[in-house]
């Protein structure tokens, strides 16, 4: 006979959505994302907090989808690579990784963009330095990390000279 | 890594209950950011058939200021203690030390008492389940060899914390709450020198706060560290320097490491500087004496002997610095 599973009633919010779902007290968010929800644009890498491709927002901070457990999401927000896109059309960020060729294999791509993305709500201005800091938790192995770099430059830019015009 | 063992979470919404639910279940750990916990539990280290995350308890998330210093509760983050501007400017060293552990995503949910409670690591410790099976476990874990010093009856697993020693410069003290109620205690009367139990506190106590003293406040102080990515580890050795000068005498002066023995050690013998001004052969004797008592041993992947070399040159260095 199998072990008993301990569960909890959780509710939150995913990508604009409300859910209520049974969830096992040993899931993490990144599992919980990929299985439950059915969305797999964050990516599970290290498995252990070393990486970053599983980064997503909560509560607007970026924290490790892999080493949080999805019981301790009660009533809160969690944002993933998916929310970015509105109608269809990639956010600014999307777009300087698509420009700036700041992708190659892809992997650490979402991780990535979500911690750009928490960096860029908290200072929507930030230097280059502060972008290194900002994106210092999340490793890539293809692009040597100045394409990525400039992605974010890309975005900065961009919304910008959008916040000028409006 | 492995899959999550089964256990149950607890939430509760205050310290006291976190300290009931801990007692009143079986094989409980108390959980905070997780950063660590929940790496060692998928690695099988940490078998918990109860978890306590203290993320909901709202009282250990406050930090106030009064007449007697700083006080913080253990459930800030990381982050907050290193851009707190109070903290940034009055204890300077406190919040480079938060902003030098692992990388910026940890900082923003691993907490300070998280951080002071780490567990200590060893390269023959901190792996998966088959790597340390294949080797027969160690010491700490399983085991009865200890492949650090084999033949020994002591575990040398390091204490990683960044923020105790900058903390214990200071003269922090701490706040612990258990069944029989709450206590404080010098920072580090935390702390002893054995790997496998390296905290003192009591069977189910919870670390609720950390109290800087006024007296101290706006002290120069620095921390630094030395680790193998720049970007996101564990320190390999690291130092935290408060000295005040008088001139160009020195007034009161310490220093604190880490990485480097299974506790968080005060360097002994500061006090033989006070009254005197630094030169090239003082800063050399006291790089030579951290260099001796630091003991660091064969738990990373970097030799000891570098260990010792750059924790002597760490604390020369920032010494130097703050004596302008």
């Amino acid at each position: 006979m199998s072990e008993k599973r301990n569960k909890t009633l959780l509710h939150c919010t995913v990508n604009g959505k409300e859910r209520d779902d049974v969830v096992k007290d040993n899931m993490l968010v990144a599992d919980y994302l990929r299985e439950v929800v059915g969305i797999t644009g964050t990516k599970i890498g290290c498995d252990g907090g070393e990486c970053g491709c599983c980064t997503v927002l909560i509560d607007g901070v970026p924290q490790h989808a892999c080493l949080r457990l999805t019981a301790t999401c009660q009533d809160v927000e969690i944002e993933t690579i998916e929310a970015l896109a509105e109608q269809n059309r990639l956010s600014a960020l999307q777009r300087g990784f698509h420009e700036k060729l700041g992708t190659q294999c892809g992997f650490c791509t979402p991780g990535m963009i979500m911690a750009a993305e928490g960096l860029l709500r908290e200072n929507p201005s930030p230097s280059e330095d502060e972008i290194r800091q900002g994106l210092a938790a999340n490793l890539c192995r293809c692009t040597g990390y100045i394409k990525i770099i400039e992605a974010v430059q890309f975005a900065i830019d961009e919304l910008g000279s959008k916040g000028k015009a409006a | 890594m492995e899959y999550m063992p089964n256990f149950q979470l607890h939430r509760p919404a205050t310290a006291k209950e976190a300290v009931k639910l801990r007692s009143d279940n079986s094989a409980a750990q108390y959980v905070a950011g997780g950063t660590d916990l929940i790496v060692n539990v998928r690695r099988g280290i940490e078998q918990p058939e109860n978890l306590i995350d203290l993320s909901a308890i709202a009282e250990l998330k406050l930090i106030n200021e009064d007449k007697d210093g700083l006080h913080i509760g253990a459930g800030v983050t990381l982050k907050e203690v290193a851009r707190n501007k109070k903290i940034v400017s009055k204890y300077q060293a406190v919040a480079e030390a938060a902003a030098a552990v692992a990388g910026i995503i940890h900082q923003q949910y691993g907490t300070l008492g998280g951080n002071l409670c780490l567990d200590t690591r060893c390269l023959y410790y901190n792996q998966s389940e088959w790597w340390r099976q294949s080797n027969d476990y160690c010491l700490k874990e399983r085991g009865d060899t200890c492949h650090v010093a084999s033949g020994g009856k002591q575990c040398f697993a390091a204490f990683s914390g960044d923020v105790a020693p900058a903390l214990l410069v200071f003269q922090a003290e701490v706040d612990l709450i258990g069944l029989k109620g709450p206590r404080r205690i010098p920072l580090a009367k935390l702390y002893q020198n054995d790997g496998m139990d390296h905290l003192t506190l009591k069977a189910g106590e919870l670390l609720t706060a950390v109290h800087l003293p006024k007296v101290l406040a706006g002290c120069p102080s620095r921390y630094e560290k030395t680790r193998i990515r720049g970007s996101i580890d564990f320190p390999l050795a690291g130092a935290a320097v408060r000295l005040k000068m008088k001139g160009k005498k020195v007034e009161d002066f310490a220093i604190a490491l880490t990485g480097v023995n299974p506790y968080p050690q005060i360097v002994k013998g500061t006090d033989e500087y006070v009254g005197n001004a630094f030169d090239d052969e003082s800063l050399d004797k006291l790089r030579d004496s951290v260099r001796k008592q630091a003991k660091p041993m064969k738990t990373t992947t970097v030799a000891p002997w570098y260990r010792r070399r750059v924790i002597g040159a760490v604390a020369r260095r920032l010494t130097e610095e703050l004596a302008g």
